[in-house]
């Protein structure tokens, strides 16, 4: 495992109990209809969007899915716009033109994400050939679920990104389901990519529950990106606390044993990477309660942003159609 | 056995060579000079070949605009996308002009997302056909992310696709797909019917920073036509009179606008003067140039190379029943494709393809 000052692992921790707060007030309120949108939470996968982002720059790309709001905010977009965003505000990242599923913050190289399962990952692939052209120094990282892994886009992508040596790195996102069907019901075996020559495309399997497993294997990816080496593809193991969009007492029943979403809690990713840096005496748990408070303040001041933000003038309606 | 061992390079070439040359010739009339309607060229007259316009379009653009590149299944090709890509890879490297795998799919969101990280990526196509596997990325992701992400980015895009007709292409190679993309919002869509055109409109395409669809028709690359050598763009938007009449008003689509000029020439003869207008841009349309036309004549024939139901003719016809009702003296005529799919066998592609003929029986019954 790679070394990491304390700083970073406390901002890896962060950036997780930050995510899961962020969540978890959505949650709380959604059943008061007023974000109108479909959320789908991300709450058991934060490792993911964490260990990812921590890595990039900037200036670096994300093209993110439907389950995005932890991409979003790892990468560093606005918590404000986000919430802004889920509650139809002018003030929102996509100026309420877009809800829970299209969010973007251009400032940080976030320039959208698609609610088509598998539709942002050429375009992510397509950014990636850009920063070629360019002959740019960043690169392009395509977030993408199971359900997409089910999707031809995909092989197409990866064909063209191994054949253009794109800096592209595709995450598969593997959180076993896809709305409520299990990837065994879906998928043949394990993704065909992992049968590539690392050569042409780097891959790997990591605990997607274990920050640290996601930061250390795409750091590898982002080095190879950088240095003109080409694509990887990692998958990371994670699962979906949450049912597939809404809060906790929308999921429905019958698909999934309350065994089986329990034994996935065990293995929280923001609890257990907590203990860990409790244990080795890396964080305290005045600090840990400092991060808890800094992050609860901000969500208030990002709820208040959005409700007292207009809602788009009806007038406005045609804009944003054609950049004329 | 795949043919790369069964015959030798040279004998191979000869082959491909003699294949495409029949297929050249079944798809081509003759050529022809277009009709003197071109009425935008005034100085540096000079006749270039419809594909010769295209690609001087591309050549100028790409000169002077390095976020431009050219991708598409064989645009590096001897024969370069009909002639309008060719050799392009030679001026401007294979970073920039380059051959694609057969993924409509993939390849259209990956120009989507080059345009989003500042490329300017023309996407070619011989055929409309094989848009449709291209359609998510086209619809759900092109044509939405401007108004998606409420305008914090767009995506500058040319797509262009080539109708194809004749020598028994049939069913899933002669598809003129255009209504189906007029339904979308997001996408504007555009189908050039002169050589000047070819280049302007190609030309304004790539200066526009959104998706754009160009739908041309293998025909239109029967023409030659003045081209001035200069760059010069066709506004998106912006239709043309093709000829001045008083009698009946025709509007026609692509290499239809010519058919329909011919048509108008013939039912001349007969006292009738019908008014030819060229649309140049589906969407957006000029409403207001079909509008003062019917207000003028009174009546209204529309000829499109697609299907009639939900198609360009539908629409139209809509449009002035809806804005210009009160002018109409009679019942608006459609001509258009049957609502079938495209027959191989040379008399049934013959009776199923319209042309002039169809437009001066229309004009004649309508004026009568
Ligand atoms: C092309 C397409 N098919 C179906 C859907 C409906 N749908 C929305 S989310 C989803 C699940 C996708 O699963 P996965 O990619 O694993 O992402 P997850 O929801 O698990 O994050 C489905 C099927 C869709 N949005 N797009
Ligand atoms: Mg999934």
């Amino acid at each position: 495992m790679m070394k990491l000052s304390p700083k970073v692992l406390h901002n890896l921790l962060f950036e997780m109990m930050r995510i899961r707060q962020v969540q978890l007030a959505i949650e709380s309120r959604y059943l008061e209809n007023e974000m109108r949108t479909p959320v789908h939470l991300c709450i058991g996968q934060e490792a993911v969007a964490v260990g990812v982002c921590a890595n990039l720059k900037n200036n670096d790309y994300i093209n993110s899915t439907h389950r995005g709001h932890g991409h979003y905010l790892a990468k560093g977009g606005s918590l404000r716009a986000l919430i802004a965003e889920l509650y139809g505000r002018e003030s929102g990242c996509s100026k309420g033109r877009g809800g829970s599923m299209h969010l973007v913050d251009a400032k940080v190289g976030h320039y959208g994400s698609s609610s088509i399962v598998g539709g942002g990952i050429p375009v992510g692939t397509g950014m990636g050939l850009a920063i070629k052209m360019q002959k740019k120094k960043n690169i392009s990282v395509i977030f993408f679920g199971d359900g997409a892994a089910d999707e031809g886009v995909l092989y197409e992508s990866i064909n063209f990104a191994v054949l253009k040596k794109l800096p592209v790195i595709f995450i598969l996102e593997n959180n076993q389901y896809s709305v409520c069907s299990h990837i065994s019901a879906r998928q043949a075996g394990e993704n065909i990519f992992h049968a590539m020559p690392a050569k042409l495309l780097m891959t790997k399997i990591v605990n997607g529950n274990d920050v640290r497993q996601v930061y250390d294997g795409v750091n590898n990816a982002v080095i190879r990106a950088r240095t003109g080496r080409g694509p990887s593809f990692i998958e990371c193991r994670t699962y979906r606390i949450r049912g597939h969009a809404g809060c906790e007492t929308q999921d429905v029943a019958g698909y999934r044993t309350v065994g089986e979403i329990d034994s996935w809690k065990e293995l929280c990713p923001v609890a257990s990477f907590q203990k860990k840096l409790l244990k080795n005496k890396i964080i305290t748990p005045n600090e840990i309660n400092k991060m808890e408070r800094k992050i609860e303040n901000q969500i208030k001041d990002a709820f208040d942003f959005a409700l007292r933000s207009p809602l788009p003038a009806p007038d406005t309606l045609p804009l944003y159609l054609f950049n004329e | 056995m795949p043919c790369g061992r069964l015959f030798p390079h040279r004998i191979r070439f000869l082959f491909i060579f003699l294949m495409s040359k029949n297929m050249l010739r079944s798809e081509t009339k003759q050529n022809i000079i277009e009709p003197s309607f071109n009425n935008e060229v005034k100085e540096d007259k000079r006749v270039l070949a419809y594909h010769e316009a295209i690609r001087e379009a591309l050549q100028l653009a790409m000169s002077q605009d390095r976020r431009i590149f050219i991708m598409g299944q064989g645009v590096d090709d001897p024969d370069g996308m009909f002639g309008a890509t060719k050799n392009l890879h030679l001026q401007f490297g294979r970073e920039r002009v380059f051959d694609t795998p057969l993924s409509e799919g993939a390849l259209t969101g990956i120009s989507v997302g080059a345009a989003l990280a500042g490329m300017h990526p023309v996407y070619f196509h011989n055929r409309p056909d094989f848009l449709l596997l291209a359609m998510d990325q086209l619809v759900n992701h092109a044509a939405k992310w401007s108004y998606m992400f409420g305008g914090a980015k767009n995506v500058p895009l040319v797509v262009w696709a080539c109708i194809g007709r004749g020598w028994g292409s049939a069913a899933q190679h002669s598809q003129a797909l255009q209504g189906l993309f007029l339904h979308v919002p997001g996408l504007k869509l555009v189908m050039p019917s002169t050589c000047y055109d070819a280049k302007g409109l190609m030309l304004a395409a790539l200066a526009d920073q959104n998706p754009v669809l160009i739908m041309d028709h293998r025909y239109n690359f029967n023409n030659k036509g003045l081209v001035p050598p200069k760059p010069y763009t066709v506004p998106i938007g912006k239709g043309v009179i093709r000829r001045k009449g008083r009698d009946v008003t025709i509007v026609a689509v692509s290499h239809l606008v010519t058919e329909a000029f011919h048509a108008a020439q013939e039912a001349a003869a007969y006292g009738i003067e019908a008014e030819v207008i060229d649309p140049r841009t589906l969407k957006p349309l000029d409403e207001e140039i079909i509008l003062d036309s019917v207000a003028k004549t009174g009546r209204l024939i529309i000829a499109d190379c697609g299907w009639k139901t939900g198609g360009f003719t539908a629409e139209i016809g809509a449009m002035v029943a809806e804005r210009g009702f009160n002018h109409l003296k009679a019942p608006i005529k459609r001509i258009a494709c049957p609502d079938l799919p495209m027959p191989a066998a040379y008399n049934l592609e013959q009776a199923y393809y319209i042309g002039k003929n169809d437009i001066k029986n229309a004009i004649l019954e309508l004026a009568r």
